[in-house]
């Protein structure tokens, strides 16, 4: 994994309490790791600050799983 | 009255009537209070009057950029803002049909748009603790309207409405938001009053007085306190039965 990858992982793990194997690239916050919509913005904020970046509203509304998250942020800082 | 020890609670207003009883009601419970305020020396005498536990952080709620300012700083200060009670309000009154545009933004700005912006920086991070109190300081008139103070009514309002949203947004982040509508309170505001407003006010207390701070102050710490721990989105009245809603 990059250390993207790696670093959205921990902020998921912190995040939602879920165990680092529940982590994968394809989980789904919602349907897999149990967050419910304040999570996902609670989340997307916790990417912006960590990464820098700006995710706007229609942007974070297609990140629904960690990979989705990853790429997204790969390209924002790219 | 309850227990709020260790609690950290910013008050904002804490240079008026008000704000003065609702900081020393928290304090005299426990709370670690910090004192938002535009008048320093105000602030600094109140403070050194209360002793230990409470810090002052003055801001212009005015400017936007202090107002978010003042959310980082509160929350640094304190290590963590559990309580946050939004009570600093100004009027600009005038008729309705001679309000001019600064009349209406300035209070809006000040009782509409500073208590978003602060709110906003400071309910995150009690959603990330899974803990928080917000009070509102509204009035009596959000409810009942008041001629002469269409800008002042329309902000009271437009908070209780507010509350009502976020309130339902953030409740299962353990997060409560409520309002506080005080009646015809003894303070700064008040005494602007001219003896026909306060003829025409008295009449339609039922109990025929204003009311103390501390009255307000008493309402505000059941909403902060863990007793409260399953009321949000509510407005108390505390106005001597003047409006019964």
């Amino acid at each position: 994994m990059s250390d993207i990858a790696d670093r959205v992982k921990k902020i998921v793990v912190e995040h939602l309490g879920v165990e680092e194997e529940k982590v994968t690239e394809s989980a789904s916050f919602i349907d897999d790791l149990g967050a419910d919509s304040l999570d996902t913005v609670e989340l997307v904020m916790a990417f912006e600050e960590e990464f820098g970046i700006e995710i706007p509203d229609d942007a974070a509304d297609t990140i629904l799983t960690v990979g989705d998250a990853v790429k997204f942020i790969e390209k924002a800082q790219a | 009255m309850f227990d709020l020890t260790g609690r950290k609670a910013l008050i904002t207003g804490a240079s008026g009537g008000i704000g003065e009883a609702v900081a020393r009601a928290l304090h005299a419970q426990g709370a670690i209070v910090g004192l938002h305020g535009t008048r320093v020396e105000k602030l600094e005498a109140l403070a050194a009057d209360l002793g230990s536990n409470c810090h002052v952080l003055a801001a212009n709620l005015s400017d936007r950029a202090e107002v978010a300012a003042l959310g980082k700083r509160a929350e640094e200060t304190l290590e963590g803002v559990d309580i946050l009670v939004n009570n600093a309000g100004i009027t600009r009154d005038g008729l309705f049909v001679r309000m001019t545009d600064e009349q209406w933004d300035d209070v809006i700005e000040v009782n509409l748009g500073s208590v978003f912006r602060l709110t906003r920086e400071l309910a995150h991070p009690m959603m990330r603790r899974r803990h928080g109190r917000i009070v509102n300081i509204t009035s009596v008139v959000g409810v009942t309207g008041n001629p002469g103070q269409a800008n002042y009514c329309a902000s009271k309002a437009g908070m209780i409405g507010m509350s009502k949203s976020l309130a339902q947004e953030i409740a299962s982040r353990n997060v409560t938001v409520n309002c506080v509508a005080p009646g015809f309170i003894e303070s700064a505001m008040t005494d602007k009053l001219n003896e026909k407003q306060r003829g025409a006010i008295m009449g339609a207390i039922p109990m025929s007085r204003m009311g103390t701070g501390a009255e307000v102050a008493s309402a505000v710490s059941y909403l902060s306190s863990n007793e409260a721990s399953y009321v949000t989105g509510q407005t108390i009245h505390v106005n001597g039965g003047m409006a019964m809603i």
